[in-house]
């Protein structure tokens, strides 16, 4: 505890310390060692004899002649055209996450703005829908996508990812909105506003950094997600997570374990990235559920 | 608001939810009731000179008719969740009549692929999340003495685990416990016993992804705890200390009951989350030692022919079991919004 004045004793320091450093082991080395290995051959990624092969690349060195590669890179961005996957997932974040923003927000004030009974069950019924793991609707999707020739289309995937979404999107903003004092926009009414109106000038300029983590939980959830993807796309439009699945199908038996290593690693740098700028936001996102309960 | 007003604001969300969600769960819980049609079968009699044989064949025509008429296929009622895949009431009753012991009657649920999925799904369920909470809090006590500096530092680097796709997470961990990945080659060191394999058995495979879920859902408990920690009452620990409370005691007394509430929530998140356990499944190809609900309803969807009605019932028993989950948090909400009843 920092409030405490006390000093604390030399043994419970070093517990401490050593718990935490520990703890940053745990958390962190998976992803640089895999990141750093990502540039090596396979003998030497999964090296047996000396697991310094790993670090140091002999293996690598003997066929390259340096200690990086960048041949995983290569095989699994170019020969097995991850761009593609690259690009796919990135148009389907990019639209989930605006369509997801834009009627979740609507939904979201009008739910913090509105003190009737039915607002409350609205809300329940969003919790539980929440709760469903998504891959007990998939195959309600199937029949009818088939039916109407639809199923395999990143549209169809990306309208069906916000709908997973809104749940936990309507939830999140209507929490962030009912900070809002309800006085701003009641004012802006007594002016002579529609409600839309005070909801256009009044609302929309000072909704942004709610806006922005709910944004950010539905970026993660739509980058994240494999068990619709991986069922709704078809081959050309799959996005990275089954793409990096299908590898292991693949590249396993072709021995060409280092190309999923590397498409491994290129799908965890735009999220490393995130963290990395987004931080705050996230934190806060995370404990905004909890301290309203 | 304008019951109008709330109308149309809500319209969108509303539309989305009630076609990609509401709609769906109808047409799994219709398809849990009906098995796919059986061809339409001619049965001709053809004689020749050695004499009469009856001989069937396919009516291509009436059995696409028949497909198309009733597209859901034939009503079954509930024979499906009865089945041998499913909750396999049939054998249940043998095992249960030629039981020799209660643990032998158990193990032979286990050659039952829901029972044994169930059987992952609760266990996971049961040991990832109080885990998860004692890990979480252990680690937010840790990181809220460490200096200002530090502490973002380890915000960060603790926010990866759980940020990362599942999947991607649980196959860095894969190969790094592959025999030849570091931590497999180092466990064989340690253990010196070099056919040491983290893949090859049941309890091992299990141990493995416990670990996994614990490492990937910690950091969620943690940030919480962490942000709950800010706010715990400065005087009510000065004045625990003054009585003379040892550290561990203002831990106990103090800051546990102060984050309480948070420990609930972030129970209810995890039994949510962990339940539909699935990802690392497939990640580690643990599916022939381990197996989750959902994983079974993936498994079905994934087949040449997409076994649907199997699907569905199982999405429908996963559903029935989220509910009893949420049931005590349902019940407290409702107390909360009627306190008079």
């Amino acid at each position: 505890m920092t409030s405490n004045q006390i000093k604390r004793p030399l043994g419970l320091q070093l517990l401490i310390y050593g718990f935490v450093l520990l703890w940053l082991i745990v958390a962190a080395f998976p992803f640089f060692w895999t990141m750093w290995g990502s540039f090596k051959v396979e003998l030497d990624f999964f090296s047996k004899g000396d697991w310094k092969h790993a670090i140091s690349g002999v293996r690598t060195q003997a066929v390259y002649g340096e200690s990086f590669t960048g041949a995983g890179y290569e095989g699994a961005w170019i020969q097995e055209e991850f761009w593609r996957a690259f690009s796919n997932t990135a148009i389907v974040c990019f639209f989930t996450v605006l369509t997801s923003l834009t009627i979740a927000t609507l939904g979201g004030y009008a739910l913090s703005r509105s003190g009737f009974r039915y607002s409350f069950w609205l809300l329940i019924i969003a919790l539980v829908f929440r709760a469903l793991p998504p891959i007990t609707l998939v195959s309600g999707y199937l029949p009818p996508f088939y039916a109407w020739n639809v199923w395999g289309l990143l549209p169809t995937t990306i309208i069906v990812l916000v709908a997973i979404n809104q749940p936990f999107t309507l939830w999140m903003l209507h929490s962030f909105f009912q900070t809002i004092p309800k006085e701003l926009d009641e004012s802006a009414k007594v002016d002579g506003c529609t409600q839309f109106q005070a909801f256009r000038h009044v609302i929309i300029p000072v909704m942004w950094p709610g806006v922005i983590t709910a944004g950010l939980f539905s970026f993660l959830l739509a980058y994240n997600d494999f068990a619709v993807t991986a069922v709704l796309l078809n081959q050309d439009n799959q996005t990275m997570v089954p793409k990096i699945a299908s590898f292991m199908g693949t590249t396993q038996t072709e021995g060409n374990v280092m190309f999923a290593v590397a498409a491994v690693v290129s799908s965890i740098i735009p999220l490393f990235l995130l963290v990395l700028f987004f931080q705050r936001q996230l934190v806060s996102g995370l404990t905004a559920g909890a301290v309203k309960g | 608001m304008k019951h109008k007003t709330f109308f149309w604001f809500f319209l969108p969300t509303a539309l989305a939810m009630l076609l990609f969600i509401a709609l769906p769960l109808t047409s799994v819980v219709s398809q849990s009731f009906h098995a796919p049609h059986e061809e339409v079968l001619l049965v001709s009699e053809i004689c020749d000179p050695f004499g009469c044989a009856t001989e069937s064949t396919i009516d291509h025509q009436a059995t696409e008719q028949l497909k198309k008429d009733k597209p859901l296929g034939q009503w079954v009622g509930f024979e499906i969740y009865t089945d041998r895949n499913h909750l396999a009431f049939k054998e249940v009753a043998e095992f249960w009549q030629t039981r020799s012991s209660f643990t032998g009657f158990i193990s032979s649920l286990n050659n039952l692929q829901f029972y044994r999925a169930m059987g992952f799904t609760l266990t996971y369920v049961i040991v990832v999340t109080p885990l998860v909470i004692l890990f979480g809090l252990i680690i937010a006590l840790a990181v809220n003495s460490l200096h200002r500096h530090l502490k973002g530092l380890m915000v960060f680097f603790s926010l990866l685990p759980m940020i990362v796709t599942p999947l991607v997470g649980s196959l860095i961990l894969f190969w790094m416990i592959d025999a030849r990945g570091i931590v497999g080659s180092g466990l064989q060191e340690i253990f010196s016993d070099p056919n040491l394999s983290l893949k090859a058995s049941t309890g091992l495979t299990w141990v493995t992804l416990i670990v996994y879920g614990v490492w990937h859902s910690a950091p969620f408990a943690f940030i919480v705890f962490y942000a709950g920690l800010q706010t715990v009452p400065k005087e009510t620990l000065e004045s625990a200390m003054i009585d003379g409370a040892t550290r561990f005691q203002q831990v106990i007394h103090v800051v546990v009951p102060h984050l309480s509430p948070l420990v609930a929530f972030v129970a209810l998140i995890q039994l949510m989350d962990n339940f539909r356990v699935f990802e690392p499944i497939v990640g580690f190809s643990a599916s022939a030692h381990a197996t989750s609900l959902s994983w079974i309803i993936w498994n079905d969807i994934g087949q040449e022919i997409r076994l649907f009605s199997s699907a569905a019932t199982t999405s429908v028993l996963t559903i029935i079991g989220v509910v009893i989950l949420l049931l005590p948090v349902l019940i407290r909400t409702w107390r909360e919004f009627n306190p008079e009843k």
